[in-house]
This record gives structure tokens, sequence and C-alpha cells, in this order.
């Protein structure tokens, strides 16, 4: 007689016997309950964030998002500048961290006497579980001052003439402290992921391409870097994830200004940024639900990078499978 | 082979030299990577090391804030270190036992259908920034009801659920199936099995995953900012029906301040709270190579 549910995992569960005991079903009934409740709680973030932000919402829709204005005076909020502040920032912070991120990992597999790798990798690991108001309170106190005394003049000085690198900011709070504080947030997230990938590639592929005379840079671009390129973009838009959310540490040192401007060296925000600076100030309700649009906006771009991050993993492991054979990759 | 190619096989070799330079400058720069950011490590830790040393001493953690500080009254903050236990603890009560509990049902009843389902919602609510938790929680507990360590704590448990469900997850995949089928062979039905067999095999497991969790959130100010952060007051409470002062929104505050006895303070603060992170770590890491390397060996 066939089981009524042909499509239950057969290893996981042998001897499934057609007598329902009740204690099987209660525990797979509060399971699933737990395993439900965490999927709505999901749909529960979303459903709040979009009725909250509804005011602001009806108030003037998708142009709050491209409204260059935070005026709680005039009432007149837009998310323009943020977008703006939160594109350049991350996008800097993570074309910062990537070449350092793949370098540290390379090092990791490739290169580093055995004895070196584990206590580096734990090191890197570290680096991430730093709290990111510690991170920020180093980055307004210490990373900050010497950023405008030493780095910025002498960026701005020798290479001026290109937009990015204007007059440095008095104060030490400016965009480029939060590329720079960014950057080190999200190393380690790529760093490590970019670890486990070049630990994935086949020995044998690697060895082939040095029997072949390959040095070993070369194998790496020609065989390391082809088999985990899908894998290096997925690490990528984890980092730019946690960097376009990132609102403690970024608000601590950028400044917290209105307006868009291309100079690194001068004051902004962020998207994440201006919610956290808000948090004692929001009364009135107009704000409140501008802030709650802000929110909206990045939830909507970490639901993007998620499944975008989900589709390519699964996409990569799918054609690796396909490449090694059938059972070749788990 | 033709002679011309031959030549133009021996003119490739010539670059021998140039192929070797461009590996060398790559292994030199892989390195140089690595010694960055250990570099940074270095220089965060330190830097907090240095500064919160100073001014680190048991006042900290057993006398109060005293505002408008003129006459050197010792101060510390007692209340954000109270404030930071009950929320965090109150967080893993709530985080603990639904992580797990979604975390056996993906592993040992849900068809793939459904396990590829939660496992991605797991992954989207992973996803969700800090900050937009803390706005949530805001509109859903603290509208109208006002600000309290429990709404605090919910948003903590939050962030705290996929990590948790994640890590049980991982061992549960671990625990050899031959276990599973033995017990099930000898007529012990599939909830004692789960729970009497399986569940114990992974229990180093699911407490290094939940410490790592627990070290995670309690540095996490963006979620406490709107949630448990404004009226919070000087004084020690420990009843979560009121917002709670905590660690890191302490240390938000006081790097925000002009006064340089504030920072002073909030590099003492931040030492406690990254003594804690990096310790925990630490031992965490240690005892999760050694029971996976035991439930490894027990297959």
């Amino acid at each position: 007689m066939a089981e009524p549910d042909a499509s239950l995992d057969a290893t996981r569960r042998p001897f499934t016997g057609r007598r329902v005991r009740f204690g099987d079903l209660a525990l797979q009934t509060v399971a699933g309950a737990a395993a439900l409740a965490a999927s709505v709680l999901v749909c529960l973030i979303a459903y709040t964030i979009v009725r909250d932000s509804r005011a602001a919402w009806s108030d003037s829709g998708l142009g709050f998002v491209t409204r260059v204005s935070w005026d709680p005076v005039k009432h007149v909020y837009g998310a323009g500048s943020f977008l703006f502040g939160t594109a350049l920032t991350s996008l800097l912070a993570l074309a910062l961290a990537t070449p350092l991120a793949i370098g540290i990992a390379l090092f990791l597999t490739e290169l580093a006497p055995r004895w070196v790798r584990a206590p580096v990798t734990a090191l890197v690991e570290t680096l991430a579980a730093i709290p990111s108001v510690v991170i920020g309170l180093w980055g307004i106190l210490v990373l900050g001052p010497v950023l405008r005394d030493r780095v910025e003049p002498a960026l701005h000085s020798g290479l001026g003439f290109i937009p990015l690198f204007g007059r440095p900011a008095s104060t030490g709070s400016s965009i480029f402290t939060a590329v720079v504080v960014l950057t080190i947030m999200i190393l380690p997230i790529v760093a490590s992921i970019s670890r486990e990938l070049f630990l994935g590639v086949p020995r044998d592929l690697k060895e082939g391409a040095l029997a072949l005379g390959t040095t070993r840079w070369e194998m790496v671009r020609g065989v390391v870097f082809p088999y985990a390129r899908g894998g290096i973009a997925a690490a990528m838009i984890l980092g730019l994830g946690r960097a376009i959310g990132e609102a403690i540490a970024v608000t601590q040192v950028i400044g917290s200004t209105v307006g868009i401007h291309w100079n690194l060296f001068s004051t902004g925000d962020t998207l994440a940024g201006k919610i956290a600076a808000s948090y004692q100030g929001a009364e009135d309700k107009a704000q409140v639900a501008s802030l709650v649009y802000l929110a909206l906006i990045l939830l909507v771009f970490s639901l993007v990078m998620s499944v975008a991050a989900q589709w390519i993993v699964r996409r990569v492991a799918r054609r690796q499978g396909l490449a090694v054979g059938p059972g070749g990759v788990a | 082979m033709s002679t011309h190619s031959l030549t133009k096989a021996a003119l490739r070799a010539e670059g021998l030299p140039r192929r070797r330079a461009v590996n060398r400058l790559m292994e030199l720069l892989a390195w140089l990577a690595a010694g960055i950011a250990v570099a940074i490590l270095g220089v965060v830790v330190w830097s907090v090391a240095r500064r919160g040393a100073g001014a680190l001493n048991l006042d900290l953690i057993t006398k109060v804030p005293v505002p408008f500080n003129f006459g050197n009254t010792p101060s510390g903050l007692a209340n954000a270190f109270a404030g930071s236990l009950v929320i965090v603890g109150l967080a893993t009560l709530m985080a603990l036992p639904i992580g797990i509990l979604v975390a056996v049902y993906i592993n040992e009843f849900a068809r793939p259908a459904i396990r590829t389902a939660v496992g991605l919602a797991l992954d989207v609510l992973n996803g969700v920034p800090a900050i937009v938790i803390g706005i949530f929680v805001f509109g859903l507990f603290v509208v109208g009801h006002g600000q309290s360590g429990y709404a605090g704590a919910f948003a903590l448990a939050c962030l705290m659920l996929p990590l948790v469900a994640r890590s049980t997850i991982e061992v549960l995949a671990l625990v050899p199936n031959a276990l599973r089928e033995a017990s099930l062979a000898l007529g012990v039905p599939r909830w004692r099995t789960t729970l009497s067999i399986v569940l114990p095999q992974t229990l180093g497991g699911i407490v290094t995953g939940t410490v790592l969790a627990v070290a995670r959130v309690a540095g996490e100010t963006a979620p406490i900012l709107f949630t448990s952060s404004v009226g919070v007051g000087t004084l020690v409470h420990w009843d979560p029906h009121h917002a709670l002062q905590t660690v890191p929104v302490a240390i938000f505050e006081l790097s925000e301040s002009a006064d340089p006895a504030d920072h002073a303070q909030a590099w003492a603060a931040a030492l406690v709270l990254l003594l804690f992170i990096l310790v925990v770590n630490l031992v965490a890491r240690t005892l999760a190579a050694r029971s996976r390397s035991r439930i490894g060996a027990a297959r």
C-alpha cells in the first residue's frame, strides 16, 4: 500500500507507521506552529511597515523617494538625499572591501602557512563580532580626527581635481569616515564567505592547472575565480546589504546633513543613519510616517538582496552539480 | 608541430620572468590584505582597551549615572548593565524555544518544499536591517503603549531567531541517521526519538549557537533605539514594563556628547562590552569545534 505522502524524505523517517501517535502529532504541530510563526513574522514586518508609512505614501507617493528635503518645520519630507548617501557610501565601501576580502580569502586558502590559517581566520571573524556602536565610537573619536587631519587634506591637495575629494569638513564627521567604517564592517563578511568558496574549489582542478605550468596567480585567475564567481557575487550582495542597513555606526560618523553633493570629505546622511538619528525627535505624525517610509525603502532593498543572493547560490550550486556530474557536489 | 609554432611557444616561455613577477606581486597583495584586516582589528581593540582601561573601575557597574556631575560624584552605568541583562535575557527566552522548534520542524518533519520556504523566510528575516526591526516593533507595540523592556526584548528576539534556528539546523543535520533509525527500530515513537535521542546529541551545538547569538544581540543598538531608550531615567530598574537603559544605547548617547568625561565612560563601557563579546566568541568557537568533531566521530 502506498504511503499517502510519497514526497516525504524516506531516509529521514524510516518505519513510518500508519498508526498516528498522539505524541508525534503534538510535536509536529507545535514545531510546525513555530515554523509558521517565523514565516508570519516576516509578513508581519512587511505589513506593519507598509501600514505605518501609508500617511507619507498617500501624501507624496513615489515622489517621496526622489525628493531632496527633510524639513520638519515646513513638513516637507523626502528620501532623495538619504538614498544618494546610502548608494554612495555602500557602493564605495563595497568597492574598497571586495578586493581586500578576496585578497584575505586567497591568503587564507592558498598562501598562508598551515599554522597561520586558523588563527587569522578566527581574527577576521572576530572583526565581524565587534558591535557597530563600538566601531562607531572608535570612528567618531579616533578614526574621524585622523582622517580629517592627515588623510583628507593629503587626498584633497593631491587629487582635489576629482569632485569626490573636495574640501574637508572641520568637524571630522564626513561621508568618507562612514565609507571607511562600513568597509571595516563588511570586510569580514565578504572575506569569510569568499574563503569558504575558495575552499570548495576541487583540488584536482587546481593541481591540474599547476601541472600545466601556470603560476599560482594564473591558477587562481583561471580556476579559482571562474569557479567561485557566482558565490563571490552573492557574498558581495550580502556585504552590500549589510552596508545599506547599517544605522548606528554611520549616524555616529557621517554628520547628519541633508543635500546631494559629491564631496566625500563633507557631511551627509544615509537612509538607515537618518532613522537612527531621529529616534528622540520624531513627534508629529507626518515625520514618523516619513521615517517609516525610509524603513520601507530599506526593507525593499533587503528583501531584493536576500532573494537575489539566494537565487545566485541556488543557480551556482545547480550548475556546478551538473558540471561535476550527478552526486558530485552536495 | 611546425617550427613556427615552436618558436611561438619558446617566445611565450620567454614571458616567464614577467609571469613570475606578476605572481609575486599578487601574492604580496594578498599578504598585505590579510595584514590590513588583522591590523584593523588590532587598532580597534587597542584603542578601546587603552582608552577604556583608564576609566574602568567598579563604579561603572555599581553606581548609577549622575546628570550634571560637577562635584565628581562617583558615577557609572549600573542601570544600563541591569537593563541589558533583563532585555537580552527576555529576548533569549523568546527566541530560543521558537528557534529550536523551527529547526526541529525543518530538519525532522517538513517536506522539501516547506523546508525551502521556511529556510527562505529565515534568510529574509536575517537580512532585514536591525534598524528596520526597530521601526517594526515601534509600530507594532510602542505606538499606543509606549516604550518598554518587553518591546526591546521582542526586537532583539527577532534578530536572534534566525541565528538560533540556523545553528540548530546545522547541528541537527550532523546527527547520523543511523541513530534515528536505531531508536525507531526499537519501537520508540518519533517524538520521543526527536526529543530524547536526537536533540540531546545536539545540545552542545545549540548552546554554542545560542551563546553566539546572545553575544551578537547584546551589542545591538539600532533595534533598542525605538523600543527601549526614551525616558529610561538614571535609576536601576528590573521591571521590563518600563523602558530600560542598555549598554549599547548608553555608549551611543555618551559618544554623541561633547563632554570628555562622557567619552571616557563610553570607552570603559565599550571595553566591557567588547571583552564580553570577544571572550564569548572565543569560548563558543572552541567548544563548537570540539562538539562538531565529537558528533562527526560518532558517525
